[in-house]
Formats: structure tokens, sequence, C-alpha cells
């Protein structure tokens, strides 16, 4: 049936995306040339997708470890102690690639993988979260990317059963030729009952379980291949096809079969599909595999080992058993309509043997296909930054009304609500979701305790982009901040970075300079990264989208009932302003709505007071003293106050007066770090300020809510007295203006 | 009362009944694998929401071909009762034990919000502890929830007062704007003749709690476990 493999030969290697280098590491270390299906062994697991070639030697500066840690990075997913027995497993993976390509099955198949990520670590996924980035709306195109996306997200976790409760959306031109969809899951699970993707145990039974493999999703690297197999006419895309009921039916039979003990170690066939997973569990636990090829359950016919090898069919796990534990594994799979068929066991002597009708057909150390190479190339600032940076956005000219520059900014599509993204998300599958999406973090209980989790994920590309070391750490203050407005304590980190092409010096300097204030970050709020994605490549004919890590945060709520909302509740409460004053319109959403530009510098961070003003939230959502939580982000301090006003189930009014001594943009719509609104009913006035004076940080009270307008003060002059109405309708048609 | 949970391959909001009845409403309840012929311990079916078999050949059209639908036949006429939510909903339809059909959202796209019923019958076992004109909040989560029924058969249903709820305002007016998916006359849920078996498109599940936003569906359950005092007075609870 099958053909002669081609010869391999350094070209061959070359088109297989693999460099003359690396080819010679892998001849030299095999001492002799790779068979055809080793080579795409190598050109898969050593391709920057799987091997982080370019990005570990960076990845290492991150803080992962801490006391509640139970999973660092290096499995399919972190892990954190929450608490009574229970662990959250989370991560944030990016489908980028194949969204722009076919958006529908691009983000779908996205949020399939990761929701596997989770659930073979033997947790329960409880939540997604989705940040995404498009080109500006006004192009048909974009519309018709988010429509795609949206409706991918929708249909997969909707149909598997996995609440959508969160996650961001924002445009920008520099995204047009390279969307961003990233997915976050949560899961839960008891702490001692964590599964790893560890092929331990010498003689184990090696299973393969899930869908069966097709030609579909053969990747980058290894198309390659189709120019010298004539045959192979018909070329599937490069992006998978989403099943997400058998994805369900995989979730529970997984489940079921860890909970029946039979299973010992299990990983998800994501990238690079078999490949990856009879090689790095072998590689984790010190042993080898030995598998025959055609006992995969296959759904095309002829495929070639290199094929089997390599595809990236969905919804497929590879899981190791224990020895005399076959027939649970099989009675398991086929109560949930799945196959399970054993291919394999586990070995000793670090090789990974593949078969094909008993033939040897790769024959490799697994600790050199873990082995790739890692590099640290030189890195240089972009010869534009000091330009960007130079610019003054105060040299512009004020706005001629400042009430319908707040109006613009609450209407600008990144901004304004996104219920018609949301709306199609099932939001509440599961019952434990206390705050919908709309608020700073979603809110999630934990059944059976008092606790709950909040979760938040957050990036600013125009922040990095300018300053990729503050615009970093800034993203995860913001995420951090998001969930300690919620009231929880900030536990975990998660991080996708999305950049350009780290062949350019100027792009491994931005992720170079973002991994630093990601690290810094971290380590003053002392929130571990337990996981996170690298995606580069993230540009089109040269222009690289902004550099934009996105940043998950999850945190714990001790007590559920004990937490706040981004919305002022009703009338009479005194609003009050919390840490530094510090903003500004370099990078900012109105320094590009208003005037098109991005330039200028981002405002200090510094990172003791973003603690202090985020413990001190904490403090005050915990004892209860306040009725409302925001954090100042995008649009600056005077969009969060309209959010507070509008966003909640009744509009309320508020008069505040802001900080005099600026220039009025600049303090209404400048954007800056460590500022959080919050709400206060007066019979509790005095034991907040008593909290506030034991909190050291600085903070006013800057106004009390009520009325039907906003009224924005800077001194004794008002500058926006807008009618609530016109705020709302401003803030909901926003985006959906462009959809209809 | 014994309660079972029907769980088909791509259900999913058996665990979330699961919960609201043994850990809400503290009474039995089981599990019931789709291919189960016996019901004979039980008292209410419940078929949940979800993507029974994916929903791929039209929803709940396979689910309504299964052993266990099969066997709520007997069931019914045996004087049990059912309660088909969502998806579970969807299957009653094509089993043929609720009339008419479920089809595409009229917006083409999947719909989570909060809705508001207005209840039209109250002599159902599920509605009798309620007030006709009532209005129940509960959310909606589905892509194929308009509900259809030819002339002939809605006739049928108005005749026997099959209509039990359908979406309005928070102030129990019938409107096009309330309704969420395209409905036929705005129904949301309806009931066989006899009044024992319910389907519904909301999640009488998710608004069983106070920290769920709503205890609306908790009315459905308490009317069906005759909890309710006559007078009414559980509405003050």
């Amino acid at each position: 049936m099958t053909e002669a493999p081609p010869k391999v030969t350094l070209d061959l290697a070359r088109d297989s995306g693999l460099t003359a280098e690396e080819y010679d590491r892998i001849t030299s270390r095999l001492g002799r040339e790779p068979t055809y299906a080793e080579l795409g062994l190598f050109a898969a697991l050593w391709s920057e997708h799987c091997a982080y070639k370019h990005s570990r030697a960076y990845l290492s500066r991150l803080p992962t470890e801490g006391p509640r840690v139970l999973q660092g990075p290096g499995e399919n997913a972190g892990a954190i102690d929450i608490g009574d027995g229970w662990a959250v497993v989370f991560k944030i993976e990016s489908h980028n690639h194949p969204s722009f390509i076919e958006p529908f099955q691009g983000a779908a198949t996205g949020v399939g993988g990761i929701l596997r990520d989770i659930f073979t670590m033997g947790a329960r996924p409880i939540a997604l979260l989705d940040s995404l980035r498009f080109g500006e709306l006004d192009d048909p195109k974009t519309r018709r990317l988010v429509e795609g996306v949206v409706s991918g997200i929708s249909w997969y976790g909707n149909c598997f059963g996995c609440p959508t409760v969160g996650g961001e959306v924002a445009f920008a031109p520099e995204y047009a030729g390279n969307p961003l969809v990233n997915v976050m899951c949560v899961g839960l699970v008891r702490a001692d009952q964590i599964f790893r993707a560890r092929a331990e145990g010498v003689g184990n039974p090696v299973f393969y379980v899930g869908n069966k493999t097709g030609r579909d999703g053969i990747h980058g690297a290894t198309m390659a291949s189709a120019t010298f197999d004539e045959s192979a006419a018909e070329r599937r895309p490069t992006v998978q096809v989403g099943d997400p009921f058998t994805e369900k039916l995989l979730l529970e039979a997984c489940l079921e079969a860890m909970k029946a003990g039979a299973v010992v170690g299990i990983q998800d066939m994501g990238a690079a599909g078999l490949a990856c997973c009879t090689s790095e569990m072998p590689a984790r636990a010190g042993t080898g595999m030995d598998v025959e090829l055609s006992r995969v359950p296959q759904r095309e016919v002829g495929m070639t080992p290199y094929e089997i090898l390599l595809s990236e069919s969905q919804e497929r796990m590879l899981l190791v058993a224990g020895r005399g534990r076959e027939d649970d594994v099989r009675r398991i799979f086929a109560k949930w309509e799945l196959d399970a068929v054993e291919i394999g066991r586990v070995t000793a002597g670090g090789a990974l043997t593949a078969r094909l009708s008993g033939e040897v057909v790769a024959h490799v150390p697994v600790s050199l296909l873990a082995d790739a190479p890692k590099y640290t190339k030189p890195t240089a600032p972009p010869g534009w930054l000091a330009e960007r940076l130079a610019f003054d956005p105060l040299t512009l000219p004020e706005p001629p009304d400042y009430g319908e520059a707040l109006l613009a900014l609450c209407a600008s599509p990144s901004i304004g609500s996104k219920e018609w993204v949301f709306r199609q998300y099932d939001q509440q599958v599961g019952i434990n979701t206390l705050v919908l999406p709309g608020s700073d973090a979603a809110v999630l209980r934990v059944k059976g305790t008092p606790r709950a989790l909040a979760v938040s994920t957050d990036g600013n590309g125009r922040h990095v982009f300018l300053d990729p070391r503050r615009g970093a750490a800034m993203a995860v203050c913001e995420a951090a901040r998001n969930v300690s407005c919620s009231g929880a304590t900030p536990v975990g980190v998660t991080d996708c970075m999305n950049f350009g092409s780290p062949e350019r010096p100027e792009i491994r300097w931005q992720f170079a300079q973002a991994i630093d204030g990601i690290a810094e970050a971290c380590r003053a709020l002392e929130i571990p990264v337990v996981g996170g994605n690298v995606s580069f490549y993230n540009e089109t004919s040269g222009q690289a989208i902004l550099p934009t890590p996105i940043i998950g945060v999850v945190g714990v709520l001790e007590d559920a009932g004990r937490r706040a909302t981004q919305w002022f509740k009703g009338a009479g409460h005194r609003v009050a302003l919390l840490g530094l004053e510090h903003a500004s319109l370099g990078g900012s959403e109105y320094l590009w709505r208003a005037h098109r530009r991005l330039g200028g510098r981002l405002a200090p961070l510094d990172l003791e007071a973003e603690r202090k003003v985020q413990a001190a939230v904490r403090a005050a959502v915990s004892a209860g003293l306040v009725t409302a939580a925001h954090d100042c982000s995008e649009g600056g301090l005077a969009v969060a106050l309209a959010e507070g006003c509008v966003t909640g189930r009744e509009p309320v009014g508020l008069e505040a007066a802001l900080d005099a001594s600026g220039r009025g943009d600049h303090v209404l719509f400048g954007e800056g770090p460590s500022r959080v609104i919050v709400a206060v009913e007066p019979p509790r006035v005095r034991e907040f300020e008593a909290l506030m004076a034991e909190s050291a940080i600085p903070w006013r009270w800057i106004g009390t809510t009520g009325g039907d307008r906003l009224v924005l003060r800077l001194g004794t002059k008002t500058i926006v007295d807008v009618a609530l109405d016109r705020i709302e309708r401003a803030w909901r048609s926003g985006f959906e203006r462009h959809m209809a | 009362m014994r309660f079972g949970v029907v769980v088909f391959p791509g259900t999913w909001s058996d665990c979330d009944f699961h919960y609201v009845i043994s850990e809400v409403l503290h009474q039995p309840v089981k599990y019931v694998w789709h291919r189960e012929r016996d019901l004979d311990d039980l008292d209410c079916v419940v078929l949940p929401g979800g993507f029974s078999y994916g929903d791929y050949l039209r929803a709940g059209a396979v689910a309504g071909r299964s052993p266990v639908v099969d066997a709520l036949r007997d069931f019914v006429a045996r004087g049990g009762h059912v309660l088909g939510s969502c998806n579970g909903f969807q299957i009653l339809c094509e089993a043929g034990l609720l009339p008419g059909a479920l089809m595409r959202n009229e917006c083409l796209q999947y719909r989570c919000q909060s809705t508001h019923l207005v209840v039209e019958n109250v002599e159902t076992a599920f509605t009798r502890g309620l007030r006709p004109g009532q209005v129940l909040t509960m959310p909606i989560s589905h892509g194929e929830g308009k509900y259809h029924a030819d002339p002939e058969a809605l006739r049928t249903l108005k005749a026997r007062r099959q209509i039990v709820f359908r979406y309005g305002e928070a102030d129990g007016r019938v409107t096009r704007t309330a309704n969420p998916n395209g409905s036929l006359e705005n129904i949301a849920g309806i009931v066989n003749p006899e009044g024992t078996v319910l389907g519904l498109m909301p999640h009488p599940e998710r608004a069983a709690e106070a920290a769920m936003g709503s205890t609306d569906g908790l009315l459905l359950f308490q009317s069906l476990l005759g909890s309710l005092v006559e007078d009414g007075s559980f509405l003050k609870r």
C-alpha cells in the first residue's frame, strides 16, 4: 500500500524546517541519517511551536514556584492548591494562525485544545475565557472574522458544556492581518488526584483513545512532504476540524478511567500529535515507548507512518494504563462509544520505537527528540521606538467638548459592551458562575466549599508596543487588579505571548523585555506563572502585530459571599479613588480613537504601590465595606467611572471632582496602573477610612452617586455633564452597531 | 419523590439537575443511562439540557429514539412525571411525547440570557403552586429553541390548555421584543394534555439558588412535590 518513503537528505531536512546545524546535530547524535519518519519527528518536535527554541532561555526567568503550586510549567497545564483538598488547573493557549485561515474551525479547535489540556490533568473544566484581537471593524473582513471566531467558540464551548465566563475583545489595525485568539481554561480537581503526562512503568500498556486519525492538520513543517508524494494531491487544509461532541465523550471517559484507577499517565495529542505524545511522555519519565502504528484507528486509507505520527486530528489522547487494567480502559471507553486501542508498551532504554506492521520505521532516543536546541540570539530595540516615545500627546489640542469625547470613547468598539459576543456563549452551565461576564473578573463558586475562584485575562498591545517591559508588567498588574477588585487573592498566572517573528532582533527584544516585565510584576505580587504558551510569527508581509502578552490570573475568594462587582448599586454611595494618580495619554485608547496616534510614554509603574492598592481593595471587599470596586484601565478614569454608572442592571448617576492639576484629557482619559474606584455606603464610611489609613495607600473621596447624569469637575470647573442614557447608549452600541 | 436524571452522550445539565434535586431540594435522585429501560423505581424523570449525540442530525433527533425515551411512554402512561428542559424539550418533541418542534433561533445565533416567563396554565403538576400571569425569571441557553407547531396543532394546544409558559416582559406583557428566539406566539414551555409531561427551553436548574440570581426554577419542583401550601404563602418565603 505505502510507497517507499523519500530519501532523507539535507535539502529535505531544510524543506521540513530544520536548519543545517540542526540536521548535523541529529545525524551526529544518531550516528546515522534519520529515516523519513524520524525526520518528521525531529521536524515537528524541534519546530518553534513544540520546542520553544527561541523562547525557552527567556521563559526560565519567570517565577514558577510558590507554596500553593502543585504543578508548574512543563505539563499539560499548571495546578494551584486552593484549600480543602481542591486544586485549580488552568492554562491559556493561542490559536491565532488557524483562526485567520478558517475563523470558525480555527477558534473552535483552539477551545478544544485547551479543554483537553485541562482534563488530561484529571480536572473537570469549569470555565473558559477568550482574549481576542482583531483589526478595525470598519473593514468588512474583520466583521467576518469576528463572526466566525465568536461562533466557533460558541459552538465548541456550548456543545462541550463548559461555560465561557470572561475574556476581552479589542481592535487595532495592527491585528488586521493577524487576529489573536487566545483561550484560557480553568478546571477543578482533587489535589491528590492530578494526572500527569508521564509514561511510567516499563511494561505498562499504551492506549490510543478518542477520535480516529486522519490527514487533517498535518502541520506546516511537514506539509513539505507533499511535494515528494504526488499521490497526496488532495492536500488537506492545515486547519483541523473540531468535534465538540466527541470531546465531551472523551472528557467523561477519561475522568471515569482515572477515577477507576486505570490510568498511569495521559497526554493530549495536540501539536505534532502522536509524535509529541510518544516522545514527551517517556522523556518525562525516563522510559521509552514501542508502538505499532498500524493499530492506530484511522479514518483514511493508506496513511503513511509519517502521516500517522504527525496528524493533528482533534479529540485524541495517548493514555498509559496500569498493567492488568486493559479491560477496564476498553470497557469505559466502549461505554462512551470511543475507540481505545492498545498500540504499544512502555519500554526501558529510553527509545521511541515506531513500527508499521512490525517493521521499525523510527527508532530514536526520546531524550534526543526532547532536546531541541535553545537559541539566544542578539536582541535590539526597534529603530522607530525612540521617535514614538518622544511624541508628547499634550502637544495635541484638547477636545472641544469633553462630554462628547467621553461618549466617543465609551462607543469605541474596544470599550463598548461585548454583550453581542457573550450572549452567544453559555455562561452558566455547571451552575457555578456567581459573576457573569461584564465585571472586572468572573467569579465561580467551588461547590462543597465556602470558596470561589475569580478569573480575568488582560493585555494591552499598545502599551507593550511602546514599552514592552513596563507594558507587560502592567498587564500582569491589571489582570491581578481585576481579580482583587472582585475580592479574591491572586494565586496564579498563565501567559500567552503573542509576538511577531523571533528571527528579527527587535521582536526578540520585545519578547525578552516583556518576559522580564512579567517576571518582575509576578515577583512583586507574589503570583507564580504555572503555565502558558508562546505564539511567534504573528505577522503578515513583514508587518508584525502589536506585541501582545495576554495574562490570565486566577484568584481565590475565601468567602464566596464576600465579593464585589464593578457597577454602582444605588444613590448616595461615596466614591473613592484608590492608588496613585499617575496616568499618561501615551499608548492610550483615547489617543488612538481621538487622534489616530500611537506614541508617548507610559505612566510610571510602582509595583510596591500596586501590591498595596490591591491588598487594600481586597481587605475592603472582604470586610463588606464596598458596594462596588472597579479597576481603571482602557479609557482612563472617566471611562471607569462611566462604566460604574451604566454597566449594572440599573444606571446610577455620579458627581465627582477629579485632580485639577492636569489638562482635562490627561486627567479624564490618561491610562495608568494601580488605580481602583470603590463605592461605599454612608454608614460604612468611617470604617472604610480607618481601613485605608491602615493600608497606607494614597486615596481620596472623589464624589457621590445619584441622579441620572455623570458630572465630572476639574476643581470647580464642570467639564463633563452628560445624561446617563446617552452614555449607556454609546456604550451598548459601541461594538454591536458594527455587527448588525 | 424519587427523581431520575437521564444521561445521553453529550448531555451537560445532568450534574446541575442532580445537584439541585439532591443539595437544594434534598430529594432522592439518581442518574439514568440512556440505554436503560427500567424506570420502575422513579416518580419523575428529568431530561436535561446538552447536545445529545452532538445534536448533529437534528437537535434531540437521535436521543428521541433511544431506549430510555422509548421506555418513557409506558412510564408516562403509568402516571410518571417527565420534565424536559432545553435539549430535553427538543427530545420530547422529537419523540412525539409533546407536539411541535424546536427550530433554529430566528437570529441564527446561540442565545444565553435571562428571560421572563409568564405562567399561563397553573393546572399542571409542575405549575399548580403558581398564579396565572405570574412572571418567573429563568435563563435560556440554546441555538435551537424556536418553538413551532402547525395551525391545527396550535389550536389543539390552546384548546387543551397545553401552553404553560410564554416569554414576556418583566411586567408580564407578552411582547415581540421579549421573544428571544422567534418562538411561535412566544411559547416557552408546553405540557401533554394530562399535564404530567413538561417541556421548556429555559433552565429551571440554573434558577434554583439565590446565589445564581433567581430561585424561580425551584417553584416547578415545589409544585411537583406538592410541598406548596394552598394559600400560596410559599411565595413570600
